[in-house]
């Protein structure tokens, strides 16, 4: 449990590095998570070959979504698409470093959820996104 | 006067039950469900053991005793509320099927395109979605009375939307995130005069308050079994025959009906005409046994416990800084305490509360519109009831300054 408030992410949440708006941007998605009304927004941007050469986040949420936003923010710069694309929930788990029960671990997920929604380019973030 | 607080959490056995990792658990989220004593436990328990048959239809010792039992809540309930008669109260699902039943069947009979109905600001889902799929469906018009900063209806604008003459006005009696209790006669008596058909969700106010139909003169109420010591599974619209009896019926099926023919059926009288299918027998009759329990112990006892503790609870949260309640005075409220910690998402504090076995919800609580008028995404919510205590109250505000120091 004191797992879950581990520093890295309390230190993300209160200082996130990745917090932001790119304009402009090749791609920008936004969802909620309507159990407890947290948001994300995320905006990249992507080289000719299909790189990601920036990234950020914005909204709201509690500690676990805004970190787990941030460090995915660092995670995929430098990444390209096809990659990112084949981010799943077991990476996003490997980056906290903790276990989530089912309720926290679609704050954790939410991220993921939005930034591949984006990169497909779909109109609806979906749950089989980040499974 | 007060309560034999000891005496009642012994009815409680969850409430001495401990987390994974051997705290005793701090149940402080009775606004979403209360817990149950032994006394309703067993009756429903009793039922299955003794007295399981279907209702209604059969002439065996165990179907007569069974319907006994079942119209034996109802009862039971309908003198808990003071309605007029037991004919008045139908069993329905929960507070939502409630709501439902009237805007699938009363208000799709009666409302067409362009009619008016108020709702308010700080209503549940449950009493907002209704109607906006009514008004997707036939285009009614929604119009809301406002919430003041202090978490009260501002009945000046009330007054003002009643001049448009409205089919109806559908309001909570007592919010599920402010708690606020709203004037409840007076916005009825109000409604009438203008010539409005008035429902109230009731779903927190007939927990904690002591409620009589008779004297509210409210059309529709609707509550649900699980928030008052009773099972999940098991609510009740209450109407007044007169409105029941000119409703069409709003489920098809068994039980419903006096007579079915291959292309036709007629109806069954009140309140059965409503109320289709096996029903939630054991449920019902575990309702029966939550409203003797709570008549036993006495609803004035219960509220005159419940405002002590808030008034408590009020004053402790009010100290810490960086919080903020949420909602109108004690005087002005029951048991609910929504708030926010500066800096740290509702989550996260119920989170880690719950690492010390204390459990709020964290959320909008399904009211998300009152959480976007007040500007919030969420906020964390402690709420009270027969069996929380002082000292309750003391351990969530030690949690709230861990929770502090954790976020620092």
């Amino acid at each position: 449990m004191d797992d879950l408030y581990r520093e890295v992410i309390i230190e993300h949440y209160k200082n996130p590095s990745y917090r932001g708006k790119l304009d402009p941007h090749d791609i920008s998605f936004a969802d909620n998570n309507p159990l407890c009304g947290d948001h994300i927004q995320i905006d990249l941007r992507v080289d000719t070959s299909g790189m990601v050469t920036d990234a950020r986040f914005d909204g709201h949420g509690c500690a676990i979504s805004q970190a787990s936003a941030d460090l995915l923010m660092e995670m995929v710069i430098g990444k390209p698409l096809e990659e990112v694309k084949k981010l799943n929930k077991q990476d996003i788990l490997d980056m906290l470093g903790i276990d989530l029960g089912p309720v926290r671990l679609k704050c954790a997920l939410l991220s993921l959820k939005v930034l591949k929604a984006g990169v497909y380019g779909l109109g609806e973030a979906s749950d089989d996104l980040v499974e | 006067m007060s309560l034999h607080i000891n005496e009642i959490r012994k009815d409680f056995p969850i409430l001495d039950r401990e987390t994974a990792n051997g705290k005793r658990i701090i149940y402080l989220d009775s606004t979403a469900t209360s817990q149950k004593p032994v006394q309703v436990i067993e009756a429903m328990n009793d039922y299955y053991r003794r007295s399981n048959a279907n209702i209604h239809r059969g002439v065996h010792t165990l179907a007569e005793e069974a319907t006994a039992m079942y119209e034996g809540a109802r009862e039971k309930i309908a003198k808990f509320i003071n309605a007029a008669s037991s004919r008045e109260i139908i069993y329905t699902r929960n507070t939502t099927e409630s709501i439902n039943l009237v805007a699938y069947s009363w208000a799709r009979a009666n409302l067409k395109s362009g009619d008016l109905v108020i709702l308010t600001e700080m209503e549940h889902h449950s009493n907002l979605v209704p109607w906006h799929m009514l008004q997707m469906e036939r285009g009614i018009e929604l119009e809301f009375i406002p919430v003041t900063e202090d978490g009260v209806l501002e009945l000046d604008t009330y007054k003002t939307l009643l001049n448009r003459t409205p089919k109806l006005v559908s309001f909570t009696h007592m919010s599920n995130v402010l708690g606020t209790i709203n004037p409840a006669a007076e916005i009825i008596q109000l409604a009438h005069a203008a010539g409005a058909i008035v429902m109230v969700d009731g779903a927190q106010s007939v927990p904690h308050l002591t409620v009589d139909m008779q004297a509210l003169d409210a059309d529709f109420y609707a509550f649900s079994a699980h928030k008052m010591c009773g099972p999940t599974g098991i609510g009740v619209l209450y109407g007044k025959s007169a409105l029941l009896e000119s409703m069409p019926p709003f489920l098809g099926g068994g039980d419903m009906i006096k007579e079915v023919k291959l292309r036709s059926f007629r109806a069954n009288s009140l309140p059965h005409k409503f109320e289709a299918g096996t029903p939630a027998i054991a449920e019902a009759i575990g309702f029966g046994a939550a409203v003797d329990y709570l008549t036993k112990i006495g609803m004035d006892k219960i509220a005159a416990h419940e405002h002590e503790v808030t008034e408590y609870a009020l004053d402790r949260l009010e100290e810490i800084p960086g919080v903020k309640v949420f909602g109108p005075s004690a005087d002005k409220k029951g048991g609910v305490t929504a708030f926010t910690l500066e800096g740290v998402h509702p989550h996260d504090v119920a989170q880690i509360l719950d690492r010390d076995g204390i459990a709020v919800r964290a959320g909008h609580h399904c009211a998300q519109p009152l959480h976007e008028k007040f500007g919030i995404p969420a906020t964390s919510r402690a709420s009270f009831y027969l069996y929380s205590t002082k000292e309750e109250v003391d351990l969530l505000v030690s949690g709230i300054y861990k929770v502090k120091e954790m976020f620092g």
